[in-house]
C-alpha cells in the first residue's frame, strides 16, 4: 500500500513493527507537499529540516519504549494560531508577522509527549475571522478537489493539508464552525470538542469563550486517537476541565441500534443547497439501515443563531485583540506622531479588513448605552439557544446536521458580501455558543465534484457518541460504496 | 428600527477601536456596521424577559491556586519579539508631556 494513502493510525502501526521507519512517514508527507503545495499554498511555514532530526529521535525513542502510543511518528500540522516554540506564529496576519513564541502551546507540548513530529504551520483566516481562508494576509488557500474553489475556512489549511496528503493529521481551531465547515468542504473529518476539553494555552485568542482546539485527520479513528493525545486538563488555562471519560477510541466499533437521532426541521429550511439535502438524507439511511432511529424537531431560535453569535465572537474579539499595540510585539507602523497615533497606525495597518470589521462590531456592542440593547441580548438568546438544546438531549444521542449550507464556494465570490458569508455558519455557530462537541464526516459529493459533510452534534461530554455514530456512518457508507461499484 | 450609525457614533467607536479611517474606509465601515446591526435587530423579535444572560457555560466558577512562579525567565526571549527595545525594556514614544 502506498504510504501517502495510509491513515495515521496505520502509518504508525506499520513504523511499530518496524515495516517503515518513522523518516519514511516524514519523506512523503514533505514529498507530496513538494509536489503540490505550489497549487494547494496549504502552509505558511515547513520545518522539514528539523521533522527529519526529530523523526531520527523518535524512531530512537519508540525503540526506547519512550513513544507507546498509537500515534507515535507520525507527522502532524499545525493552524498558525497555536504557539510553536522559536518558530514564527503569524495568525496569518500582518500585525504578527514576525512574532517568534518563547513557548510551546500545552497542545504542542502533548504532541510531542506522544511522539507526534510538528512538520509546519497551516493557513488561515486573518486570526480565524472568515469562512474562506480568504483573509490570510500571506496569500489564499486552494481547495484540493478542485483549485478554483475555496477550502473553507478559518482552518482551511489544516483541512487542505489533510485532503492532499499533505500531512497524516492537524490540529485546526473552530470558534463558530472553523473546523467543521472547512472540513466538509475538503472532504476530511474534524472535531470541535466539548468547550474545555482541549487546553486553550497557547491558542492566540479569537473568541475566548467560544474556542477549541481540534483534530482534522483521513477518518474518525485518527481524529479519536488525536483527540485523546491533546485533550485533557492544563492548569495553565482555568477553563479547561478534569474529564475522566477520554477513551474515545474504545467508542468506535459500537453499534449504533437503538440510538436516537433528531435533525432539527428549520435546518433544511430555505437556503440548504439541494444537492447538499439529498446527499444528508442519503446519509440519513445509513444510520436508519443500522437500527438507528431518526426524528425531526423543532429547533425554534434557528434564526436568532448567527445574530447572537457574531455580536458574542465579535465582542470577545475586541477585547482579545487590544493587546496587538506594536509596543510588546509584532508589528509597529513606520511612522507615527506620539504613542495614541502609533496605536492607531498600527492596528489601521497591520489588521485586514475582516478583523477591523469585526473589532469595529465588538468595540460597539460593548460601548457604553448599547451593551444592555446588544451584548446582554445576545447572551440571553444564547442562554434561550442552550435551552433548546438542552430538551433536544433530553430526547435524542446526537443531533444531526448538514456542515454547512452549500459545498466549497468559488474564490472570491464570498469576501464581495460579508453579511452573506456569516449566514454560511447556520449549522455551526450554535455548537460553539453551547458547548456542544461536533464531528463532520464526508457523505457525499455534489454534481461539481465537490465533497459534502454530515455534522453529528452531541451533549456536552458525550464526544463518545458521535466518535460511535461517526464510525457506524463511515462503515454503513464504505459498504454502500462498495455495492454500487 | 435600528441604531443609525452616524458620525459621532463611528468617531466613538474608532476611539474604542484605536483603528483610523479615511475617507475612502469610512463609508464603507459605516455601510458594513450599519448593515450588522439592521441584521441582528432580529434578535428584538425574540422575548428574553426574565433570561438572565449566559456568558460560562459550565456556569461561573472561580479557580484558584496558590501565586508561585513556576515559569523561568524569558526576559530575552519575550523582548526579541518587541519592535523597539532599549536597555532591556519596551521602547514607546514619550507618554507625559
Amino acid at each position: 500500500m502506498d504510504l501517502e494513502k495510509m491513515t495515521a493510525l496505520e502509518l504508525a502501526e506499520k513504523i511499530k513493527q518496524r515495516q517503515i521507519s518513522v523518516l519514511d512517514g516524514v519523506k512523503t508527507v514533505f514529498s507530496e507537499i513538494e509536489k503540490k503545495e505550489s497549487r494547494i499554498h496549504a502552509y505558511l511555514d515547513l520545518y522539514k529540516k528539523d521533522a527529519y532530526a526529530r523523526a531520527k529521535q523518535v524512531e530512537k525513542g519508540i525503540a526506547e519504549g519512550i513513544y507507546t502510543g498509537p500515534l507515535a511518528g507520525v507527522p502532524v500540522a499545525v493552524k498558525d494560531n497555536i504557539c510553536v516554540k522559536g518558530k514564527k506564529t503569524t495568525c496569518a496576519s500582518r500585525i504578527l508577522e514576525n512574532f517568534v513564541p518563547s513557548y510551546n502551546a500545552e497542545v504542542i507540548d502533548r504532541l510531542e509527549r506522544a511522539g507526534m513530529i510538528v512538520i509546519g504551520k497551516t493557513n488561515m483566516d486573518e486570526f480565524a475571522m472568515g469562512s474562506t481562508t480568504e483573509t490570510s494576509a500571506y496569500g489564499i488557500t486552494r481547495n484540493p478537489w478542485n483549485t478554483e474553489h475555496v477550502p473553507g475556512g478559518s482552518s482551511g489549511g489544516s483541512c487542505a493539508a489533510v485532503a492532499a496528503g499533505e500531512t497524516y493529521l492537524a490540529l485546526g481551531s473552530d470558534t463558530g464552525g472553523s473546523i467543521r465547515q472547512p472540513s466538509s468542504f475538503c472532504g476530511v473529518t474534524g472535531v470541535k470538542p466539548t468547550y474545555g476539553t482541549v487546553s486553550r494555552y497557547g491558542l492566540i485568542a479569537y473568541a475566548s469563550s467560544l474556542d477549541q482546539i481540534g483534530p482534522v485527520g483521513k477518518n474518525t479513528a485518527d481524529c479519536a486517537a488525536l483527540l485523546e493525545v491533546i485533550a485533557g486538563r492544563d492548569p495553565k488555562d482555568s477553563t479547561s476541565l478534569d474529564r475522566k471519560d477520554l477513551d474515545f477510541s474504545g467508542a468506535l466499533n459500537q453499534k449504533i441500534a437503538g440510538m436516537k437521532f433528531g435533525i432539527p426541521k428549520e435546518y433544511l429550511a430555505e437556503g440548504l443547497d439541494p444537492e447538499v439535502k439529498d446527499a444528508f438524507m442519503e446519509a440519513l439511511k445509513i444510520l436508519t439501515q443500522q437500527g438507528a432511529i431518526v426524528e425531526f424537531f423543532s429547533v425554534n431560535t434557528t434564526e436568532y443563531m448567527i445574530p447572537a453569535y457574531y455580536i458574542i465572537a465579535s465582542a470577545e474579539a475586541s477585547s482579545n485583540l487590544e493587546r496587538f499595540d506594536g509596543v510588546k510585539y509584532g508589528y509597529r507602523a513606520a511612522e507615527y506622531d506620539g504613542l495614541h497615533d502609533m496605536y492607531y497606525q498600527t492596528r489601521t495597518d497591520g489588521f485586514g479588513e475582516e478583523v477591523k470589521r469585526r473589532i469595529m462590531l465588538g468595540s460597539f456592542v460593548l460601548s457604553s448605552g448599547y451593551y444592555d440593547a446588544y451584548y446582554l441580548k445576545a447572551l440571553r438568546t444564547k442562554a434561550l439557544i442552550k435551552q433548546e438544546f438542552d430538551r433536544a438531549f433530553e430526547k435524542y444521542d446526537v443531533i444531526l446536521a448538514p456542515a454547512a449550507p452549500y459545498t466549497a464556494p468559488k474564490i472570491g465570490e464570498s469576501l464581495k458580501d460579508p453579511l452573506s458569508m456569516y449566514l454560511g455558519d447556520i449549522y455551526t455557530v450554535a455548537v460553539n455558543l453551547c458547548g456542544l462537541p461536533g464531528i463532520t464526516v464526508p457523505c457525499g459529493v455534489d454534481s461539481k465534484g465537490l465533497p459534502i459533510g454530515i455534522q453529528m452534534i452531541g451533549n456536552c461530554f458525550e464526544e463518545k457518541k458521535i466518535f460511535r455514530s461517526a464510525s457506524a456512518f463511515e462503515k454503513g457508507k464504505e459498504a454502500v460504496n462498495h455495492e454500487t461499484v | 428600527m435600528a441604531k443609525i450609525i452616524d458620525d459621532e457614533t463611528l468617531d466613538n467607536v474608532c476611539i474604542l477601536a484605536k483603528l483610523s479611517l479615511n475617507e475612502e474606509t469610512r463609508e464603507k465601515a459605516r455601510e458594513d456596521m450599519q448593515k450588522m446591526l439592521d441584521y441582528v435587530e432580529k434578535l428584538n423579535e425574540l422575548d428574553t424577559e426574565g433570561v438572565e444572560p449566559l456568558s460560562h457555560i459550565f456556569g461561573d466558577r472561580n479557580v484558584f491556586r496558590e501565586d508561585v512562579v513556576t515559569n523561568g525567565d524569558d526576559r530575552d526571549a519575550m523582548l526579541a519579539n518587541a519592535p523597539k527595545v532599549k536597555d532591556g525594556q519596551y521602547l514607546v514614544p514619550k507618554t507625559i508631556g
